[in-house]
This record gives structure tokens, sequence and C-alpha cells, in this order.
């Protein structure tokens, strides 16, 4: 029993108890500060993370390398510790947006940091999953925090709402995925993602099965919950609009991307040879999430709706990757999302800063701050820029880099230049609401509010490094890109 | 020095750019100066390039600068001229001088205003210059999105919003279709091979040309792409509201310079790559071009607001451009690019003039304008200038390029062996130059003649004492615009005797021998 794999998620556990165990000696007017020292912690722990990736890959990644634990349900490999940096530092941001929004939350922001830390833990096994069943107890851990961070404003309707919402909708996708669950054990006797692999390769009959594939389409549309891609959309822009900011960010950043994890393991560790079958469906599927994303976020004037349909949008977006059905798509996805996480985390810190005296998230709340505070205007329009795809930024060189792999296989099924139409139709309709929300910023007549706003140092530094990471990576793609070809070695699925 | 002056050109306003954001917005004077400063010395470059480093005759890539940015996919940071790019780096440079020199009305976001047009000036002169096809592509977005922000933000008008909006997602479609296009392109090496570099690429595609029906899917991709880039008609909508609504600047480089990507990306690309699709669609683009010329043309003569007018006819005069391309042949291509160099100092001029005549009017209106040459001599005189050179009067640069394209389209229309243009499609062209005429005449007519109205009996002429303090330091962008027009339209050889050999061997390589040789004895008929 190798304990260190797991001394990451040990790690984050024993930082939420700490988080919570401190806040008994904490006095009230410090308690926001708590978050200070939880994002210390995290950062500390991401450092070690960046070590313990060393050690993986002494060579840099051009082994492929996987550590199993507990009994072949839990692997440590390149697209694992990918991940496992991506939710932490996703963590760290969200942590100190929250000790930013601390005094918007009446009660309990010790516990809300806690929440955090614990559905990061929830991700960082999410990461990990090599086993139906880890899956499922990750996937719950992650749910059932986000009810609770969602209804977190227990003084407000529609955070109730929100909660309530998510509580629903996320019974009903869990419910998908435990029956489809059920299907796939009741057919192949296994809930291992290894052993299912050797099963298909041994015994293809297996992959032909009515039941086995209704039960993989299941567990699919539980995932797609997690991702907010069609079928399962319809939460994200209730559940954005009502949560409060930091949750929002974090299930923007975070739990889509543990649904993304999840998938690749699902679809191209597991189950391949099934995944290589079903080209159009997720084509299909890809093409109606970014439609439904960019054509709903266009009328929208509520700036946390915006992103949630901006969210199933780039749900869509991402999808791509998953329909090219290649380690180059995969590979992809994994570059857009880091790009994605830079550009998300500045855009609702940007929301909280601006939010806090207005309790409204109308978009013309942003009238005037290119005077109110051109730091704030910079990272939210580098932000807008950046989604919508513009060079020099992140979001190009991720939607270049997926656009590139699904053009690639353009050449085996015709309905992937459909695809590409779709994904570009989507792109330039995004531009409309994106430059909308700059527009706001920076043309708006007579802005009521000019008071400057007053911004805290590690927020300023963690929205200085969001902006350098889309800089960089959308000016330097090299590194990155080779990181994330690394971590999608372990796909069993074609370059 | 000579070894890696286009970098040096193109990182100069970027340069600029970037240490503008870190002076204070009150220091109005430097700020305006640096910028200044920054165009100056890399027009003085890319003049420097264009006369004394660049070997006239010699038809490859010269003065190259080559640095590896991401290896795994083929992507470098690559930059070199030919007879093609040299002469539209040089108009680029000088236009982005001549745009920042006119600038001064500029009021409110003087910094923004500045960094923005320094970005686009890099953008724009990286794109030209570039030899790799992502970078060829990331430079241009570099120069586009500034065109979008300084319209919406600098814009005049009361449709500005509407513009801005229309010419961001118009022109970001026409972008998009273009990458997918380049991305398709880059796909058909074989995987082992793959390179974003246009020399290569063309090297490959020389000794194994493509398939058929691959040039068939994606030819059209980069000419509707690239076509909505130049306003190729019906793609042309956004052009003439969106430059109403820009500042002057920007109408000055977008019309001017950056617009003339698309068609640069067509001769640079699209034909020697794919020269089968070019010869099957050359006959779409021969009609398309006549709905240019022709058509908008003939909306351009229904205008009253000087802007329109002349972002109609920039829109028309791109019609010539996609003539000589479809043409397919050496003294057709030639005149293309004469005429997309040419045009750039002209549209540039033009909006230049223009913008100057609405600061001292406030209107653009030309039932209301009138006899403006007595209270402004030199800005009427070059308005008058402009106008001849829109009609294509000999003496100007433009008639030395409309002339060769009409040509190369007229032997075209006759080429009895391949692909050939309807002879009827060039009688009409022929015929639609009086268009031009007509209304630009009738331009020159309403605005400068007749009597002076009581409200502009006050209007001050550029560089007159009263408003500037001293007289020429004015009237040197307009000078610089008219006198490089002249200059190449007395000396069209400074540019054919460049661009000639170019688009020689990029026929030969493209369409081999038989194209090739009937177009070497149409040259060796019009040389003196």
């Amino acid at each position: 029993m190798n304990f260190s794999l797991i001394s990451l998620e040990i790690a984050v556990v024993i930082l939420a108890l700490g988080v919570l165990l401190g806040d008994l000696w904490t006095p009230a007017q410090h308690k926001r500060k708590l978050g200070y020292a939880a994002a210390a912690g995290l950062l500390l722990i991401f450092i070690f993370s960046i070590f313990a990736r060393k050690e993986l890959f002494p060579s840099g990644g051009t082994e492929i390398l996987a550590d199993y634990a507990f009994g072949k349900m839990f692997v440590v490999d390149g697209l694992a510790t990918f991940f496992k940096q991506f939710f932490i530092l996703a963590a760290l941001f969200v942590i100190i947006m929250a000790a930013e929004f601390a005094d918007r939350i009446k009660t309990g922001i010790a516990e809300f940091y806690s929440l955090i830390l614990m559905a990061l833990a929830g991700m960082l096994f999410a990461s990990s999953a090599n086993d139906f069943v880890l899956v499922f107890v990750a996937l719950e851990l992650i749910t059932i925090t986000f009810y609770i961070l969602n209804s977190f404003q227990r003084n407000r309707i529609s955070s109730l709402e929100a909660g309530i919402k998510y509580l629903i909708l996320g019974a009903v996708s869990t419910a998908f995925f435990v029956f489809g669950l059920a299907f796939v054990f009741g057919i192949s006797g296994t809930t291992n993602f290894s052993e299912l692999h050797s099963l298909l390769s041994t015994n293809p009959v297996l992959g032909t099965q009515p039941l086995f594939l209704a039960g993989l389409f299941f567990i699919f549309v539980g995932l797609a919950f997690k991702l907010a891609a069609f079928p399962m959309q319809v939460w994200a822009p209730d559940v954005y609009q009502g949560s409060p900011a930091p949750a929002t960010a974090f299930l923007a950043v975070g739990s889509k991307a543990a649904g993304i994890v999840l998938l690749l393991r699902v679809l191209f560790i597991a189950v391949p040879q099934v995944a290589l079958e079903w080209t159009n469906l997720l084509i299909g599927i890809a093409a109606i999430t970014i439609l439904y994303g960019n054509l709903c976020a266009i009328p929208q004037r509520n700036l946390k709706r915006l992103m949630g349909y901006s969210s199933i949008a780039n749900a869509g977006y991402l999808l791509l990757g998953f329909a090219a059905l290649t380690r180059t798509g995969s590979s992809a996805v994994l570059y857009y999302l880091a790009g994605y996480l830079f550009t998300v985390i500045a855009a609702f810190t940007v929301i909280v800063l601006v939010t806090r005296q207005q309790d409204s998230d109308d978009i013309t709340v942003l009238a005037g701050l290119g005077r109110r505070s051109p730091f704030l205007a910079a990272a939210l329009t580098l932000a807008m820029v950046s989604l919508a795809g513009i060079p020099p930024l992140a979001g190009f060189f991720g939607k270049f880099l997926l656009l590139k792999a699904v053009v690639e296989q353009g050449a085996s099924n015709t309905a992937y230049y459909v695809l590409v139409g779709v994904a570009i139709a989507g792109v330039v309709m995004s531009l409309y609401y994106y430059f909308g929300v700059i527009r706001a910023i920076y043309w708006s007549r007579d802005p009521n509010d000019l008071s400057p706003i007053a911004i805290s140092i590690p927020t300023r530094l963690s929205l200085g490094v969001c902006m350098a990471g889309m800089l960089y990576l959308g000016v330097n793609p090299e590194p990155a890109i080779q990181l994330t070809k690394a971590a999608v070695k372990v796909l069993n699925i074609g370059i | 020095m000579t070894k890696y002056i286009l970098t040096y050109i193109i990182c100069c306003p970027l340069l600029a750019a970037l240490i503008l954001l870190f002076i204070p917005r009150n220091f109005r004077f430097v700020i305006r100066n640096l910028a200044l400063l920054a165009t100056a010395i890399s027009a003085l470059f890319a003049l420097k390039m264009f006369f004394f480093d660049f070997t006239t005759g010699f038809p490859g890539r010269q003065l190259q600068h080559k640095v590896e940015w991401i290896g795994s996919l083929g992507i470098n940071y690559h930059v070199a001229v030919d007879g093609l790019n040299v002469g539209l780096i040089l108009m680029g440079a000088i236009v982005a001088f001549a745009a920042a020199a006119v600038s001064r009305e500029i009021n409110k976001y003087e910094k923004e205003f500045y960094v923005l047009l320094l970005v686009m000036t890099g953008g724009i002169l990286g794109a030209f210059a570039s030899y790799d096809l992502f970078f060829f592509y990331f430079f241009h977005e570099l120069a586009l999105v500034p065109t979008f922000i300084m319209i919406g933000l600098w814009g005049r008008g009361e449709n500005k919003n509407y513009a801005t909006f229309q010419i961001t997602i118009y022109l970001s479609l026409g972008a998009l279709l273009a990458l997918v296009g380049l991305i398709a392109l880059y796909l058909q090496l074989p995987p082992d091979s793959r390179t974003f570099n246009i020399a290569e690429l063309t090297n490959y595609f020389s000794k194994n040309p493509m398939n058929v029906n691959a040039q068939n899917l994606i030819f059209p991709l980069l000419l509707f792409g690239f076509g909505i880039l130049v306003s190729l008609w019906p793609f042309h909508t956004w052009a003439p509201l969106g430059y109403g609504s820009a500042p002057t600047a920007t109408a000055m480089l977008h019309a001017g310079v950056l617009k003339k990507f698309g068609l640069y990306g067509l001769i640079r690309i699209a034909l020697p790559l794919m020269p089968e699709a070019a010869q099957s669609w050359l006959h779409i683009i021969a009609v398309l071009c006549l709905g240019n010329i022709v058509y908008v043309g003939w909306v351009a003569m229904r205008q009253r607001d000087l802007n329109m007018l002349i972002g109609n006819s920039s829109v028309a005069h791109m019609g010539f451009c996609f003539l000589g391309i479809a043409s397919l042949s050496l003294i057709g291509i030639t005149g293309t690019v004469v005429v997309m160099v040419a045009h750039g100092f002209l549209a540039a001029l033009s909006f230049a003039l223009s913008g100057y005549i609405r600061e001292q009017t406030n209107t653009l209106d030309m039932n209301k304008m009138s006899g403006l040459l007595r209270p402004m001599p030199f800005v009427g005189a070059t308005l008058v200038m402009a106008a001849m050179a829109g009609c294509g009067l000999p003496g100007f640069a433009n008639f030395a390029g409309e002339m060769m394209v009409l040509f190369g389209s007229w032997k075209g229309a006759f080429h009895t062996s391949g692909a050939a243009i309807n002879w009827i499609v060039v009688a009409a062209v022929w015929g639609a130059l009086v268009i031009g005429a007509l209304y630009m005449l009738r331009a020159v007519r309403n605005i400068l003649h007749g009597p002076v109205s009581a409200e502009f009996a006050n209007v001050k002429d550029a560089g007159s004492r009263s408003i500037h303090g001293f007289a020429w330091w004015p009237k040197l962008p307009y000078v610089l615009l008219v006198g490089a027009l002249l200059l190449f339209g007395f000396a069209p050889r400074l540019l054919t005797d460049k661009i000639k050999p170019s688009v020689d061997v990029l026929l030969d390589t493209a369409f081999g021998k038989p194209i090739q040789e009937s177009a070497t004895a149409q040259v060796a008929v019009e040389k003196p």
C-alpha cells in the first residue's frame, strides 16, 4: 500500500479540517483571513505537487507511467498529475476570491473555505479514479459539497433557489450515472477501468451489447451534468446566477474540469473501443452544446447568467476535442482548460469586486469600470477577449488546437466539417456578447458611480497571475503543449 | 542591421506600444511624439529596405529572419520579403506614419489610442512580412482587434455602435473561415513533415500537387474568408459604414493597408498551392469582381456623404485586384500588386483628407459643402489629386496598376487554352471606369467649387499659421502620400521590376509552362 500516492489528497483534507479547527480559535473579525492561510497552505501543496510530478516523470514526461493503489481503483499517471495541479491552482484562486467575498456571507466563512477544500479533495480523487466506484464516490463528494456552497448565502432567495435547482438536477444526473453503472457492471462483471479495457479487447462482442451501450450512455449523461453539456445543461444559467460568485467560479472551472477528466478516463481509458464508434454522437452533442450556449447567451443582461451560458458554450468547445477521438484532440482539451482556468477566474474575481457595493449582477454595474479601476477593466477585458478566442491570448490558441484536431479528422467523416462550421458560427456569435461586456466597461454613458475600487494585495496578485497566465499560454504555448501531450499519453486511443 | 531589418520594422511600433503603456497618461506630448517617432523609424527602415537592401530582380525570399517558436507544431517566426510584399511593407510603414501624424483629432484616451495604433501597425507589417501561416494569421488578428476597439471608442456618427458590431462580426467570420482553410492546408501534408512555413508548403505542393478534391474544398474557404476581409462583393457591406464611422487613422490603416492582407493571402497562398482550384474558380471571382467594380461603383454614385463615397470607391477598387488575380497572368497579377500598393496610398490619402475636412467643417454631407477650395487651397488641391488618382489618371500609380490589370485580363479573356475570363466581364470593367470618373469629378465639383457658403468662410487650411503655428509639418502626411502616388506613377518600374520576377516564379510553380510562356510574350510587348 503506497500512501505517498494519495499524499496530495491527504494534505488537502488535513488543510480543510485545519481551517475548520482554526475557526474555533479565530476571533470573528479575523475569520476572513483564514482564507489567506488556506490559500498559503494550498500554495505549499501546489509546490509540493510540482516535486511529486518530477519524481513521477524523471525524464520529463516521455514515458508512460502509472502507479496504482487500492486494488487498482486509484491511479497516479500523467493525466492525474496534470489535473491535480489544475484543481489545486483553481482552488487557490477561488479561496482568495472567497476571502474577498467574505463580507457578503453572513456566518460561517470558515466553513465556506473548508467546503471548497473538500470539493477540491473530491476533484483530486476524481482525477485519479480508475474504477467506477471511486468515480461515483468522488463525484458525490464534489456534488454534495456544491449543494451547500451554492446555497451558502442563506439570506438570499436566489442563492437558495440555485442550491435547490442544483440539488434536483444533480440528483437526476446521479441517478442516471448509477443506473448506467448497474447496467455496465451487470453485463461486464467489473467496475475497474483497466479490467474493462482488457475485457473489451479480448471480447469485442461485449462492446455491441445494447444494455452495455445503454449503460455507458447513461454514464455519459451523468458526466455531461458536470460539464454542463447537452443534454444536462439546463441547470447552468440559473445556478450560476444565484450562487455566490466564488462557488460559481469553482463550479465553472473545477467542477467542469472534473467532468472532463472523468469523461477522458471513462471514454478513452475504460471503453475506447466503444467511444471510437460514437463519433456521430459526440459530434452531435458538441454541436448542439455550442449552439445552445452561444445562442442563449446573446440576449443576456446578467453577468453571471451570461457566464453560465458561456460556460455551456465552452463545454461544447471542449467536446470538440473529444469528438476528434484522438490524443491530439484530448491534449487540445487540456490546453483549452488551462487557458479557461485563468480566464474564468479573472472574470469572476472582477465580478466579485465590482458587485461588492451594488447588490446586482446586471451588466450595467460595469459602467465606468474603465475609469474606476483600469486594472480591473483590463483584467476583465483580457478575459473576455481570451474567451472570444482572439490572439495573442490563451483562448485563441486553445481554440486553434481544438479546431486543428477536428479538421485533422475531416477526411474520415464529413460530419466533422459540419462541426467545424458550427464551432465557427459559435465563435462569431460569442463575439457579440463578449464584446458587449467590453462595451459596458468602456462605452456606457453616464455611469452613476465613479468611486475607485479598493483591491487587496492577494487579489491583485491572483489577478496578475491570471492575466500573465492568459498571455503566457497564448504567446509561448510550447511548454504547455508538451505538458498536455505528456498527460494524454495514457489514453488508449490513436494519436 | 540589414540582416534583421524586417524584424526591426515590425518590432519598432510594438516596442513603442509597450513603452507607452508605462508612460502616465497626462504626458500627452511625449505619448504622441513617441508614437510618431516609432512609426517614422519604422518607415525609414522600410524605405532603406525597399531602395537599398532589396535586390531587385531576384525572385526568391530575401532578408530572412527565422526563430523557432513551437517546434512540435512546426510553427516558426519567419519573416522575409520578395517582390510581392516588399512594396506592401513600404506602403504600410509610410501610411502608418501618416496615420499617426493626422491623429491630432483624438482628444480622449490618447494613450490608449496610440497604443492601439502602434499595435495595429506592428500587426499589419508583421502579417505582410510573415512566411509562416500561423504568424501570418496571428499578426493579422493583432491588427484587426485594435481596429474594432478604435471604431468603438473613438468612432463617430450615430451608427457607431452598429458599425462596430457589424465590422467585428463580419471580419471575424472572414478571418475564421480563412483560419480553417489554413489549418486544412497544413493538414494536407503527411503527419511527420507538417509545417506552417509558406515556402516549404509551396515547395512540397509543387512537387506533390494537392488532391483536386482537397483543393476544391480549401480554395473556397480561403477565397471567401479572405474575400470578406477584402470586401469582395457581396460581402462588402461592412466596409463603407465601418470606414464612415472609424476615426481617421483607423480608416487609413484599415482601408489602405490591412484590407490588402486578404488579396496578399490569395496571391501568396491560394494561387500557388491550389492552381487547379484557382482555374476552376476564376470565373466566379471574375463575376464577383464585376459586382465590386460596377455595382458598388454605382452605389458610390448615389452617396452624399464624402466618407461613404470614399468607402464605396475603395470597395470598387478592390474589384480591379480581384480581376487581376482572376486573369492568372503575369501582367495581371503584377498589376494587382501595383494596384494594392497604389490604392493603399490613395485610400489613406482620401480618408486623411476627409478626416481633415470633417474636423474643419463638422460635416461630410457633400450637398452642404461648396467652394472649399478657396479657404483651403492645399487640402483642396490634394483632394483633387486624390480624385484624379482614383479615376486612374496617368501619372498616378493607380493608372499603372489598373492598366496592367486590364491588359492582363484582356489577354486572359482571349486565352485559347485552359481557363479564361469571359470577355463580357472585361468589357464591362472597361466601361465601368467611366463610373469612377463620374462620381469622383462630381464630388470635386460639389465640395471644392461653387460659391463659398458663409458658414465655411472661416475654415482653415492644413498648416495655416493661425492654427498650427508653423506651416510645413501638418502638410507632411498628405505630401508624403501624394508624393508616393506620383513617384510610383511616373516610375512604376520601381515596383514592377521587383514584383515581376516573383510573380513569374509563382506562376511557374503553380501552372507550369503554357500560361507562363504566353504571359512572358505579353510582357515583352509591354516593355518599352
